[in-house]
């Protein structure tokens, strides 16, 4: 383990990103994310990085927009009322296909809400984030470990296939040190001959853009887009099982819930009470086989989550609401104690029996 | 296959942060698991600070200690709010140069350690937090003082280099209080 | 046979699709002239705007992105700190990308002396919705919005945009020009080549705001639209250089 260093989750995310390239971060401060700007503000310039604190969310996904113009690996991070201001942002990134790194280490809402953990932007995370039809891949990390591997991933994904990759993370993610492994290896970015690098006078001109006045071209790019969405769906659906090859009953959670879940099948499963866990790492695509499959045996799911019930509808969806879902839940800032979701796992198996 | 729940509170700027990051510095130098999570937002201008530290054989599930084998109050609020958290046959540190009141449970082993006022006439009133590490480690059987020197030199910056051997005075001062 | 006009390279021979009278087209002409006499075409990115020139990606040969509405120096700050030696980067945008929904894009590059051109164009009016108020719509000017007239009481006066840069510690450069005569035309260009020399000397946010006509949303012929200017627009917004820094400097 000496390979190991004690880091914050939003420590990682910075170090990591420097990590796969990325050298450019504009953001700008809030609770409970702030440690990302802070550490690519001390580090980017030792390295011929650049760091700027923008005026604004809205401002630094523009930011953010300019530079992935010029194929460079870039991204900025928020929390849930920034990321609502970089909504406009994430759809026009969308609209011209530009990869980026955005995070979210989400605060209870609505409105100002709170700065303690949530998971209550799932929906807006996972439904696309902005106006108009369109995906952001979501990763939701579970430990500091993956908060780092999966922003290496997060930038691979991005420029394989030219859109966003949201990191979902929470309060705790984003606050809580565990050791870290920085080791990766980096896989070089993909060409990108769409750039707007200046034509050198060598090629006809580049433009970056989402503007279709044509309906027909406008729909055209929005079923080509689809396609590619399909296949990501497909492919790149990423998921953790946990004791659910045999078990009656199933707790869905990710990120937070799902570490909190984890205590709570160990000590039912000590009780005899045959339970597993699923935990999606991949928020979009929903990884939806592990549920079809699990749905064959299990008898009912809970769905454990620091929202009022928003992952529920995938599960819902992934089962064909074959196998009754129920919602244990804690929100503004609040997380469900180990206990609460032993209590609901013992409800179930009441009702399993 | 063993897990200990720490639990850190007190008022901000008693070092309560800091004295959980050592713990778990410490603990990766002994190649366990370990996670550390604090409390954040307004709580840092001086209000409580608390943050929870666990030390595992095993990766750690949950990162909030809500129930702590060890609690460590550095202030009256903190023990009046976690007192009862505790496992039975916990173990609770009070720095009772600020907590004037015992312990009113009689099912865990509490250490009264006067880690302030040994701070203070140590010429090191900042090192309270320090102290009472000092004797927690002591009480654990855990204070060898190789990882104890290397988690010091963690959690200290280059900057202050030069306190590392203060700060290991002040640890062997709590360790040593009976 | 001699070639004595032709189309700049830096434009694309295509038919612009701005309204008859329309000074875009002159703007568009006088931005492609410098860049090519600049010879930076080939590391040019200019940002598009929403609004009247959304289009302008189509008309640029150079390279071209469209933006958000009013984000444009925001854009164009990140595909200038991509590659600060190489990037040659302009916005253009109108007054309500500009100055309305983008000023706080507008005023922070300003602030923070980006180092790129913008070309402001202002004609105190929304085009591309159909002639609503714009933040630089004259007081008692009737538009569609404010169909008694701009009532200064009731929504304010209008933003100097120029006047209020020029508060700034930070811009390079800021200049009001307009394009109803040939005389002002050559002013014109001679800002706008002054705006793109001062990026690549390194000398940061340089501004030039062009007074234009929007006949077709002022109800006017364009010859009546390009006489407007001088009896309503320009005592509003009066001409000449707001600001500039190595000027000054040098007159000290």
């Amino acid at each position: 383990m000496a390979d190991k260093v004690l880091m914050k989750g939003n420590e990682a995310i910075a170090e990591a990103a420097i990590i796969a390239g990325c050298r450019h971060y504009f953001g700008y401060p809030i609770t409970p994310q702030t440690e990302v700007a802070a550490y690519m503000a001390k580090k980017m310039p030792k390295i011929g990085g650049c760091f700027l604190q923008a005026e604004s969310e809205i401002a630094a996904i523009n930011m953010v927009y300019g530079v992935s113009s010029t194929g460079k690996r870039v991204m900025t991070s928020s929390s849930s009322p920034g990321i609502s201001l970089k909504s406009e942002g994430l759809s026009y990134l969308a609209g011209a296909d530009l990869p980026a790194l955005v995070v979210n280490v989400q605060r209870g809402g609505p409105g100002l809400g709170g700065i303690q953990p949530s998971q209550s932007d799932y929906f807006q995370a996972t439904r696309g984030g902005g106006h108009g039809d369109f995906h952001m891949i979501v990763l939701a990390p579970a430990s500091v470990q993956e908060m780092a591997e999966l922003t290496v991933k997060g930038f691979e994904l991005a420029d394989t296939y030219r859109m966003t990759s949201m990191i979902l993370a929470d309060g705790t993610m984003g606050q809580m040190m565990e050791p870290v492994s920085l080791d990766f290896d980096i896989k070089e970015a993909p060409e990108k001959p769409w750039a707007t690098t200046g034509t050198k006078m060598q090629r006809e001109h580049n433009i970056v853009n989402s503007l279709y006045l044509s309906p027909e071209k406008l729909e055209e790019t929005n079923f080509e887009r689809y396609e590619k969405y399909k296949y990501i769906e497909e492919n790149e659906a990423m998921y953790e099982e946990y004791m659910v090859e045999d078990a009656d009953i199933v707790v869905a959670a990710f990120g937070i819930a799902a570490r909190v879940s984890k205590n709570a099948v160990n000590e039912a499963r000590s009780r005899g009470i045959k339970v597993g866990l699923i935990r999606p790492i991949t928020l979009w695509p929903f990884p939806t086989l592990p549920f079809k499959k699990a749905a064959e045996h299990a008898k009912q799911f809970i769905s454990v989550e620091l929202s009022m019930g928003q992952m529920i509808e995938d599960v819902k969806l992934a089962t064909d609401c074959k196998v009754p879902v129920t919602l244990c839940n804690r929100v503004g800032g609040m997380i469900p104690s180990p206990e609460q979701v032993l209590e609901a796992i013992m409800e179930a198996d009441g009702g399993v029996k | 296959m063993s897990t200990k729940q720490f639990l850190f509170s007190g008022f901000g700027g008693q070092g309560i942060l800091f004295s959980g990051k050592l713990l778990a510095y410490k603990g990766l130098i002994d190649e366990k698991q370990v996670s550390w999570l604090p409390s954040y937002g307004p709580e840092m201008r001086g209000g409580t600070a608390s943050c929870s530290v666990i030390i595992s054989d095993d990766p750690v599930g949950s990162p909030i200690v809500s129930k702590p084998d060890v609690l460590v109050a550095m202030n009256l609020p903190s023990l009046d709010k976690y007192e009862d958290a505790v496992v039975p046959g916990g173990i609770i540190f009070a720095d009772s140069t600020l907590i004037e009141r015992k312990v009113k449970r009689d099912d865990v082993t509490v250490y009264y350690v006067p880690a302030t006022k040994l701070a203070n006439d140590n010429g090191t009133p900042t090192l309270a937090n320090i102290i009472l590490m000092g004797k927690i480690l002591n009480v654990l059987g855990d204070f060898d003082e190789t990882s104890v020197r290397a988690a010091l030199g963690k959690v200290i910056s280059a900057r202050h280099a030069d306190m590392l051997e203060v700060n290991l005075k002040a640890m062997q001062i709590g360790a040593d209080y009976e | 046979m001699a070639v004595v006009f032709q189309k700049p390279h830096s434009l694309i021979d295509v038919p612009l699709h701005y309204c008859p009278g329309c000074t875009h087209g002159i703007v568009h002409r006088l931005v492609a002239e410098v860049i090519d006499e600049l010879g930076i075409e080939g590391r040019t990115i200019g940002i598009a705007p929403v609004g009247c020139s959304v289009m302008a990606y189509d008309y640029f040969n150079c390279d071209m992105i469209e933006a958000a509405h009013g984000r444009a120096p925001a854009v164009a700050t990140g595909v200038k700190r991509s590659d600060p030696e190489n990037n040659v980067v302009f916005t253009y945008q109108g007054d309500g990308d500009l100055a309305s929904i983008g000023m706080a894009e507008t005023v922070h590059a300003a602030a923070r002396n980006e180092n790129i051109t913008v070309i402001f164009i202002n004609n105190a009016i929304y085009g591309m919705t159909g002639g609503q108020m714009a933040p630089t719509s004259l007081p008692g000017q009737v538009t569609q919005t404010s169909p008694y007239g701009r009532d200064v009481n009731h929504c304010g006066y209008p933003v100097k945009v120029c006047e209020m840069l020029s508060e700034l510690e930070g811009p390079e450069y800021l200049e009001r020009v307009t394009v109803n005569n040939v005389k002002q035309v050559r002013n014109a260009k001679k800002a706008i080549k002054k705006a793109f020399q001062n990026q690549l000397d390194g000398k940061g946010f340089s501004l030039v705001e062009v007074i234009s006509s929007c006949p077709t949303n002022w109800g006017m012929t364009p010859q009546a639209a390009l006489k407007w200017i001088d009896e309503k627009m320009i005592p509003y917004y009066p001409l000449g250089c707001y600001k500039d820094r190595s000027a000054e400097k040098e007159a000290e």
